[in-house]
């Protein structure tokens, strides 16, 4: 690292810290800096094969469309045309990213067979001897559309009468924990904390997507192994992931796949999403040669998934004095066309609210909507980074409305050690003061001697460490028909012709069911009840400072994504 | 189509290969002859991962024909290093230069167009002669420090 990037400030926190550290602090070499540097670092792309076929995909003019037919025999006919797959030629026609985690619903084909839902969307795949010969061919794929309604804007998507991006969702939401076409965070009670603080201040924060655009496109290239497998070479970032999602869709065992990966020529979380490892594979099975499935320039930045469009809604209540005494998060996540990852992000983003704040009252009804747009997937911090943007906005805006310099505004309502943070964990090993304390000064910023002499060590807990006495809690984007037993499973089997729109529920559901509901679950279940944001809105806070750490947890069954933490094992 | 012979060499090999119409020299590089350092961004002039020198100059091999290159001097990252590295690369490597390591290739060559040009470069001629290969692990400082400090002949400190 260049001299004068990194400052160590060991005045702070030194009695927490064992400072006889042999790495930290010190250059160490990347251990494939050789490689990088004599340009024999092994991309995917470095691999080399005899009689390689190139494959290219026929893709959809239109944001939505029906497919009437598709004509692939004058591609078929074209002088070094191998092969045209199409959507009827993959053993497995449809997925979700996270279903190898028991998370959401498949929803999204490899290749498009009835309908398109975004500009982009591949119906066909062209193998040919070259790639000049693929990209020709690709353009004679005939097919028939019959142009659909699209939505490009998430809250024009989730008004009634949108049109339907995914008929499994037909309010364009993904639902959550069966139950909800969102995900709910209540802490406190927002709404008379509101109408009690001297000012309440809103804002409208929206982000745009952002291609991740490495310099090395996404890609695969697949051969034929002499041992009945197969070898890939990918630019995955997700090795693991795309072997079992391409073991899923071409129903093959794994143990006849053989992944090589790890060297990514940038990726910045856009290569998880295990599009070009079954195409590839598929290219080879079906020909007998190496085949591979490489996106050009304008298909990483057409069709690869970006991080997201966010569009947030926050209001805060703040007293003279500068103590924010409620914040209310109204978030919409742009999924595109399918889900990808953004499920997941959005529980990322729930379990960040409200930012690194100790705030009492706190609620957010996050979604993610649908629309007809590139579907979104990793970057970055994906989840966290939008919000963030949001959060920090506001606080200057909120400052400047209370008369504060952001600065002494920021670590007035700092999280502190013992504070209770929303998602009910207490918050430890807080730096966010001292971290504003050298800000300041290197900005040449005056702090109020409060702020000044403020430690994340001192002034937490307490009061602030305990949960609100009462929780106001609401039934709102309550939907029926979703199977609660496995996650966010549509019940039945995938009722396609079931058009149903989310029916609010009677508002509230009476304490004592709740309470039976809740005792009803297995016991692992019960324990762990208190960090997830949407079951414990269904009993009021217990008024326990630690919740107790659940005893012996049973180490078997198979593991579940959690609603707030990721894994766990039931 | 005829697909032509061409003749050139290629870090001061004499080399042939069978150009077909309308391939690039990056194509022709890679797939042609086995020279797999300069990569392949965009084919479209946009990134520099694909920097060669001809005769001594930076081209964007995605944007030269391949058959234009019969009798001429072609240098890659390939041939930078013998038994030693060049300093450019041992620079890159004290520098922390390269992240991904995809645009490097690309960025030596552009660097050492410049070095063998201008032995003794300014902080803007270093950034004008990398300015169109891009970083998008954005490692812009590292890249510029390891190419002055060639200039200094600091590399080894």
């Amino acid at each position: 690292m260049s001299d004068g990037m990194i400052e160590f400030r060991k005045e702070f926190f030194a009695d927490e810290r064992d400072d006889t550290l042999n790495e930290i602090g010190k250059p160490t070499r990347r251990q494939d800096i050789l490689g990088h540097v004599t340009g024999r670092s092994p991309f995917y792309d470095d691999h080399l094969f005899q009689g390689l076929l190139h494959m290219r995909c026929a893709r959809s003019p239109h944001h939505a469309a029906r497919i009437r037919r598709i004509d692939t025999s004058e591609a078929e006919r074209t002088p070094g045309v191998v092969r045209v797959l199409i959507g009827r030629d993959v053993p497995l026609n449809l997925n979700t990213l996270l279903s190898l985690l028991d998370f959401g619903i498949d929803d999204e084909p490899v290749l498009a067979t009835d309908r398109v839902r975004y500009r982009g969307e591949p119906v066909a795949a062209v193998v040919a001897d070259s790639e000049a010969t693929a990209r020709a061919a690709a353009a004679k794929v005939r097919v028939e559309w019959e142009v659909l309604p699209h939505v490009l804007d998430v809250e024009e998507a989730i008004r009634p009468g949108a049109p339907v991006v995914l008929d499994i969702y037909p309010g364009n939401r993904f639902i959550y924990h069966g139950k909800y076409d969102h995900q709910k965070l209540r802490y406190g009670d927002v709404e008379a904390a509101l109408r009690a603080a001297d000012h309440v201040v809103e804002g409208r924060y929206q982000m745009s997507p952002i291609e991740q655009a490495p310099i090395e496109t996404c890609g695969a290239i697949a051969a034929p192994e002499t041992n009945d497998r197969f070898v890939c070479y990918s630019s995955t970032q997700a090795l693991f992931f795309s072997l079992a999602t391409s073991s899923k869709l071409l129903r093959l065992p794994s143990s006849r796949l053989h992944f090589i990966g790890g060297t990514v020529g940038g990726g910045f979380g856009g290569k998880v999403d295990s599009i070009h490892e079954p195409l590839a594979i598929l290219g080879a099975m079906l020909t007998g040669r190496p085949c591979k499935y490489m996106w050009d320039r304008e298909e990483e930045m057409q069709v690869g998934a970006p991080r997201g469009a966010e569009r947030w809604y926050i209001s805060d209540g703040v007293m003279r004095d500068g103590r924010i005494v409620a914040r209310k998060f109204v978030g919409y996540f742009d999924s595109g066309a399918y889900t990808r990852l953004s499920s997941y992000a959005i529980i990322k983003a729930v379990g960040h609210l409200p930012g690194p704040y100790t705030i009492p009252n706190v609620s957010a009804d996050v979604s993610c909507v649908y629309t007809n747009r590139t579907p979104a997937t990793a970057m970055r911090g994906f989840g966290i980074t939008g919000v963030d943007f949001a959060i920090e906005a506001h606080m200057d805006k909120v400052a400047e409305v209370v008369g504060m310099n952001p600065i002494d505004f920021r670590i007035l309502n700092a999280y502190r050690d013992g504070d209770m943070k929303a998602h009910r964990r207490s918050a430890k090993n807080c730096a966010l003061i001292e971290c504003c304390q050298v800000v300041a000064e290197k900005a040449g910023v005056q702090l109020s001697n409060a702020a000044r002499t403020a430690s994340s060590r001192q002034g937490g807990g307490g009061d602030r460490g305990r949960l609100p006495a009462h929780t106001a809690l609401d039934q709102s984007g309550r939907v029926e028909g979703f199977d609660t037993g496995s996650y966010a499973r549509k019940a039945g089997q995938r009722p396609a012709t079931q058009h149903q729109v989310p029916a609010p529920v009677a508002a509230r559901a009476s304490p004592a069911t709740q309470a039976a509901s809740v005792q009803s679950r297995p016991r692992v279940e019960e324990t762990r009840v208190a960090p997830s944001a949407s079951q414990t809105t269904q009993q009021p806070a217990p008024p326990q400072q630690h919740p107790a750490p659940p005893s012996a947890p049973p180490r078997s069954g198979p593991i579940r994504f959690s609603s707030l933490s990721g894994f766990r094992r039931r | 189509m005829a697909k032509k012979p061409v003749t050139f060499t290629l870090n001061g090999t004499e080399r042939a290969a069978f150009a077909d119409p309308g391939q690039n020299l990056l194509d022709l590089l890679r797939r042609g002859v086995g020279d797999l350092t300069p990569k392949y961004g965009c084919a479209q002039g946009g990134c520099g991962a694909c920097t060669v020198l001809i005769d001594g100059a930076p081209h964007l091999s995605c944007l030269v024909l391949g058959e234009t290159v019969e009798g001429r001097a072609v240098e890659t990252a390939a041939g930078l290093s013998g038994a030693a590295l060049h300093p450019l690369q041992e620079a890159f490597m004290v520098h922390f230069a390269a992240q991904c390591g995809y645009c490097t290739p690309g960025m030596l060559m552009a660097a050492k167009a410049l070095l063998d040009q201008t032995p003794k470069p300014t902080r803007e001629e270093v950034e004008e002669a990398i300015s169109g290969n891009l970083c998008r692990c954005t490692g812009y400082e590292p890249i510029i420090a390891a190419i002055l400090s060639v200039a200094n002949g600091s590399v080894r400190a």
